[in-house]
C-alpha cells in the first residue's frame, strides 16, 4: 500500500480538522432494494471478529508466562553484609538483598522495631500499639479499623475486628497480622525451652492489635546467635 | 519493555524452522479453544515445554516423603541456605503436575508453605512465593484452590514495597484467577480492589506489567460484567489506568498493552461507558493511535502490534457508546491526523501482522459513518487509492472497504465529485467479477450511491461491460432485486 508522502508530515504537523465539503442527500439513496446507511459498528468480546487478535494475545502470555516462572538471574556480587544497624544477614545477590530490606526494614515500626509487610498495616500497629490515646478512646468508641484496605468500619474490640474480617472479608481465622498484642517488649534474651510448636503456631508474626490481656511468658528462641534480641523479636519461628 | 527476557529464545533447542512450525500448532490450538469457548482457561497460558529448555527447570517428580521432608527441612532446618535449598528442591518438584497433586494432598503442606511465605527470612519467602508460582500454573482446579489459603496473604503483600516480590505475588494471582472461580469469588471481598489501587501506584514497570495481566485476567472471566467491573469503576483504578496509557516519554509498552486489554473487557462488557467516556478514555486512546503510528514511523516498532489490537478494539467500540449529539465536541475525532495515524499503521501491519488490517478498517468505518469531516480527510490527503490497493486482500477486508467508501460517497455530490474520474470504478468491475455475496453485494450499494450522485459514472459503467459483469450475479436471490435496479439506472438514467 503505498501512501502519499506528504501523510507523514501531516501526522507530525498540528492538530487540525478539515472543512467538511457539504453533505447533500437524495432520499433515493439506500432505498429500497437497496440496504445501505452508514452506521457505527459494536463487536462483543466473544465475537468471531476477535478471533485473530485473541489468538495473538494468547500467543503473547503464554511466552510471557513462561519466561515469568523462569528463575531470574540474580546480578549476583561479593558477599556483602546488610548495613542496617543490629542486622548481620549476608547477601550475595542484590535482588536478594533488595527484598530482604524492603521486608525486615522497609515498614518497620522505630519504636518495638516490628516489621510489617506494608506501611499500611505499620500505621495501625503504631495507632494500636504504641499511641496511648488510642487506649484512651479504644474505651468509649469503636477505635479498631479493619484492616482491609477501603473498608471503613470500625470495632469496639480487635476481637470484633477479626470477627468482621473472617465473616465479610473470607479472611483465615489465623491471619498472621492480626495477632493479639502480647507483653513481650523489644528485647528478650534467649528463653529457656523451645516452645513445643506444630506445623501451627507462628504467634509471633507481624502482631498488630493489642489487647489489655496479662502478658503471657516469654518463650522466644533465638537459633540464629547473630541476630540481637532488640531487631528480629518478630522472627516468625516456625520452629525456631 | 522485554529487556530481562530477550534470553528465552537461546534456551531453546530447536532451529528456526521447527519454532515455526511449533508456533503454527499453538496457533491453532488456541484457535480450538476459542472457538470452543476455552481461551480463558489456563490451559494454554504457559507454553508446554519445559522439558525441551532444558538445564534450568526440568520439572522432577516427588514422591510424597521427598516432598514431606523438603518441608520439614526448608520449615525447620538449622541452616539458612539448606532451608533454601530445600525450597527450590521442591519448586523443582511442583513444576510436575503429579507433585502438585502430592503436595495438596499432603496434611498440612498448604500451611506450612503459607508459614514461609509470611515469615520475615526474606530469601525463604521468595522461594516459598515461587512454590505459590508454581502451583498456581496448575491446569487442575482442585490445585488453585487449595490455594486459597494464601490469597490474603498475596494481596497484603501488594501494598509492600519489595518489587519483584510482588511481581511474583501478582502473577500469581493473576494465574489462580484465572483457574478458578472459587479464588475470584474469594478476593472481592478480600479486598483485592483496594490492593491493585495501592499497588498500582508503584514506580516499577514489572510490577506494573505484572498487575495489568493479573487484572485483565480478571476482567476477562465470565461474571466480570456483573460482580467485578462495578466495584472497579467505583475505584480509582480506572483513572490511574489511563493515566498509564498517556502517551509520552513515560509510556511504557509492555505496561500499556496490559492496560489497554483491561480497557477493551471492560469497554466490551457495557457496564459504564459513559463514566470511561467522562474520564477522557478517547482523547488517550486517540493520542495513543498517533503516538503509534509515530512509532510506526521511526522503525520503532517491537511488539507494536500487541498494543494496536486492543486500542483499535477500545476506540472503535467506544465511539459507538458516543451519543450522537456529542460527536461533534469530541476535538481528537474530527481531527484529520487520526485517519494519517490509522493509515500509516495499517500500512505497518500490512507486512508484520495482516490480521490486524480487518480490525483498523473496522475502526475506520466506525470514524468514517457518520463524519462528514473525517470523510473529507480522506479525500483531501489522497487515502483513497491506498485504500483501493487493499481491496484483493481478502474478503472480509473488501467488505471493509466498500463500506468505508460508501461511508464517503453517501454523503453527496460534493464528495462523488471528487472521486470522479478516478481509479473506482475499474475497482468495483473488479470485485463484482468475485463470488462472495457479501463482497459483490456492498459493491452493488456503492454503485447506486455512485449513480446517483455522479452520473457520468453510469455511462462509463456501461461502456466498460458493467450490464455483462452485473449478468454474472442475475440469479443470486440476495442480489437480483438490486441487480435489476442498477440496470435499470444505468440504461435508463
Amino acid at each position: 500500500m503505498l501512501l502519499p508522502t506528504a501523510l507523514y508530515s501531516r501526522l507530525a504537523g498540528a492538530p487540525g480538522a478539515a472543512e467538511p465539503l457539504p453533505v447533500e442527500r437524495n432520499p433515493a439513496a439506500g432505498a429500497a432494494p437497496f440496504l445501505f446507511t452508514p452506521r457505527l459498528v459494536r463487536f462483543p468480546r466473544d465475537h468471531e471478529f476477535f478471533e485473530d487478535g485473541d489468538v495473538q494475545r494468547h500467543l503473547y502470555l503464554q511466552d510471557m508466562l513462561t519466561q515469568v516462572s523462569e528463575t531470574p538471574e540474580k546480578s549476583m556480587v561479593p558477599e556483602f553484609t546488610c548495613q542496617v544497624a543490629g542486622c548481620c544477614q549476608v547477601f550475595a545477590a542484590l535482588e536478594d538483598y533488595q527484598h530482604h530490606y524492603h521486608m525486615s526494614h522497609g515498614n518497620t515500626c522505630s519504636l518495638c522495631s516490628r516489621a510489617f509487610p506494608s506501611g499500611h498495616l505499620l500505621d495501625v500497629h503504631i495507632l494500636e500499639w504504641h499511641d496511648s490515646l488510642f487506649q484512651i478512646l479504644a474505651q468509649r468508641q469503636d477505635m479498631y479499623q479493619c484492616l482491609v484496605e477501603g473498608c471503613p468500619e470500625k470495632f469496639r474490640t480487635s476481637q470484633d475486628r477479626k470477627d468482621h474480617m473472617v465473616r465479610l472479608h473470607l479472611y483465615p481465622a489465623d491471619f498472621r497480622f492480626d495477632k493479639p498484642k502480647t507483653n513481650r517488649g523489644p528485647a528478650m534474651p534467649a528463653a529457656a525451652d523451645p516452645p513445643a510448636r506444630a506445623l501451627k503456631d507462628d504467634s509471633d508474626a507481624m502482631e498488630i492489635c493489642s489487647e489489655p490481656a496479662a502478658p503471657p511468658p516469654c518463650r522466644r528462641t533465638y537459633s540464629h546467635s547473630c541476630l540481637p534480641g532488640a531487631i528480629f523479636h518478630s522472627c516468625l519461628d516456625i520452629g525456631l | 519493555m522485554w529487556s530481562r527476557r530477550q534470553g528465552r529464545l537461546s534456551t531453546l533447542a530447536c532451529g528456526v524452522e521447527e519454532l515455526r512450525c511449533r508456533r503454527r500448532e499453538r496457533e491453532a490450538a488456541l484457535r480450538k479453544a476459542r472457538r470452543e469457548q476455552q481461551l480463558v482457561s489456563k490451559r494454554l497460558l504457559r507454553e508446554d515445554a519445559p522439558e525441551e529448555a532444558g538445564g534450568q527447570s526440568a520439572a522432577v517428580l516427588l514422591g510424597e516423603a521427598e516432598v514431606q521432608q523438603f518441608l520439614r527441612l526448608a520449615q525447620r532446618g538449622t541452616d539458612e541456605k539448606e532451608r533454601e535449598k530445600a525450597l527450590v528442591s521442591l519448586r523443582r518438584g511442583l513444576q510436575h503436575p503429579e507433585t502438585q497433586q502430592t503436595f495438596i494432598r499432603l496434611e498440612g503442606s498448604m500451611r506450612t508453605l503459607v508459614g514461609l511465605l509470611t515469615s520475615n527470612r526474606a530469601l525463604l519467602q521468595l522461594e516459598a512465593a515461587r512454590c505459590l508460582h508454581e502451583l498456581s500454573h496448575s491446569e487442575q482446579s482442585a490445585v488453585a484452590e487449595a490455594c486459597l489459603p494464601a490469597t490474603s496473604y498475596l494481596l497484603t503483600y501488594l501494598s509492600g514495597h519489595s518489587s519483584e516480590f510482588i511481581e511474583l505475588c501478582l502473577y500469581t494471582l493473576g494465574n489462580l484467577i484465572v483457574e478458578s472461580e472459587a479464588v475470584r469469588k474469594q478476593l472481592l471481598p478480600q479486598g483485592i480492589v483496594p490492593a491493585l489501587v495501592a499497588c498500582i501506584q508503584s514506580p516499577h514497570v514489572a510490577v506494573l506489567e505484572a498487575l495489568g495481566y493479573a487484572l485483565s485476567q480478571l476482567l476477562q472471566s465470565k461474571e466480570a460484567p456483573e460482580k467485578i467491573i462495578p466495584s472497579l469503576l467505583d475505584s480509582s483504578l480506572l483513572q490511574h489506568m489511563l493515566r498509564l496509557m498517556q502517551p509520552g516519554p513515560k509510556l511504557n509498552l509492555g505496561v500499556a498493552v496490559e492496560f489497554a486489554w483491561c480497557l477493551h473487557y471492560i469497554i466490551c462488557s457495557q457496564v459504564n461507558n459513559a463514566m470511561l467516556l467522562s474520564h477522557g478514555a478517547l482523547p488517550t486512546l486517540a493520542m495513543l493511535l498517533l503516538d503509534m503510528a509515530g512509532a510506526a514511523q521511526r522503525m520503532d516498532d517491537a511488539g507494536l502490534e500487541l498494543l494496536a489490537c486492543p486500542v483499535f478494539r477500545c476506540l472503535s467500540n467506544l465511539l459507538t457508546e458516543v451519543p450522537v449529539e456529542a460527536m461533534g465536541e469530541q476535538m481528537e475525532l474530527r481531527d484529520e491526523r487520526i485517519v494519517a495515524a490509522l493509515f500509516i499503521l495499517l500500512q505497518f501491519f500490512l507486512q508484520k501482522q495482516p490480521t490486524l488490517l480487518s480490525e483498523g478498517l473496522w475502526l475506520l468505518n466506525n470514524l468514517t459513518a457518520n463524519s462528514p469531516t473525517l470523510c473529507t480527510s480522506l479525500l483531501s490527503l489522497d487515502l483513497i487509492e491506498p485504500l483501493l490497493q487493499l481491496l484483493p486482500l481478502s474478503n472480509v477486508i473488501s467488505v471493509l472497504v466498500l463500506t468505508v467508501l460508501c461511508n464517503i460517497v453517501e454523503k453527496g455530490p460534493a464528495y462523488c465529485q471528487r472521486l470522479w474520474p478516478g481509479p473506482l470504478l475499474s475497482c468495483l468491475l473488479n470485485t463484482l467479477v468475485l463470488s462472495d455475496i457479501e463482497v459483490v453485494g456492498q459493491s452493488l450499494e456503492l454503485l447506486q450511491l455512485l449513480f446517483l450522485y455522479q452520473p457520468e459514472a453510469a455511462q462509463a459503467f456501461l461502456q466498460q461491460s458493467g450490464l455483462q459483469a452485473l449478468e454474472r450475479h442475475q440469479e443470486e436471490t440476495q442480489l437480483r432485486d438490486r441487480i435489476l435496479a442498477l440496470q435499470q439506472t444505468a440504461i435508463h438514467g
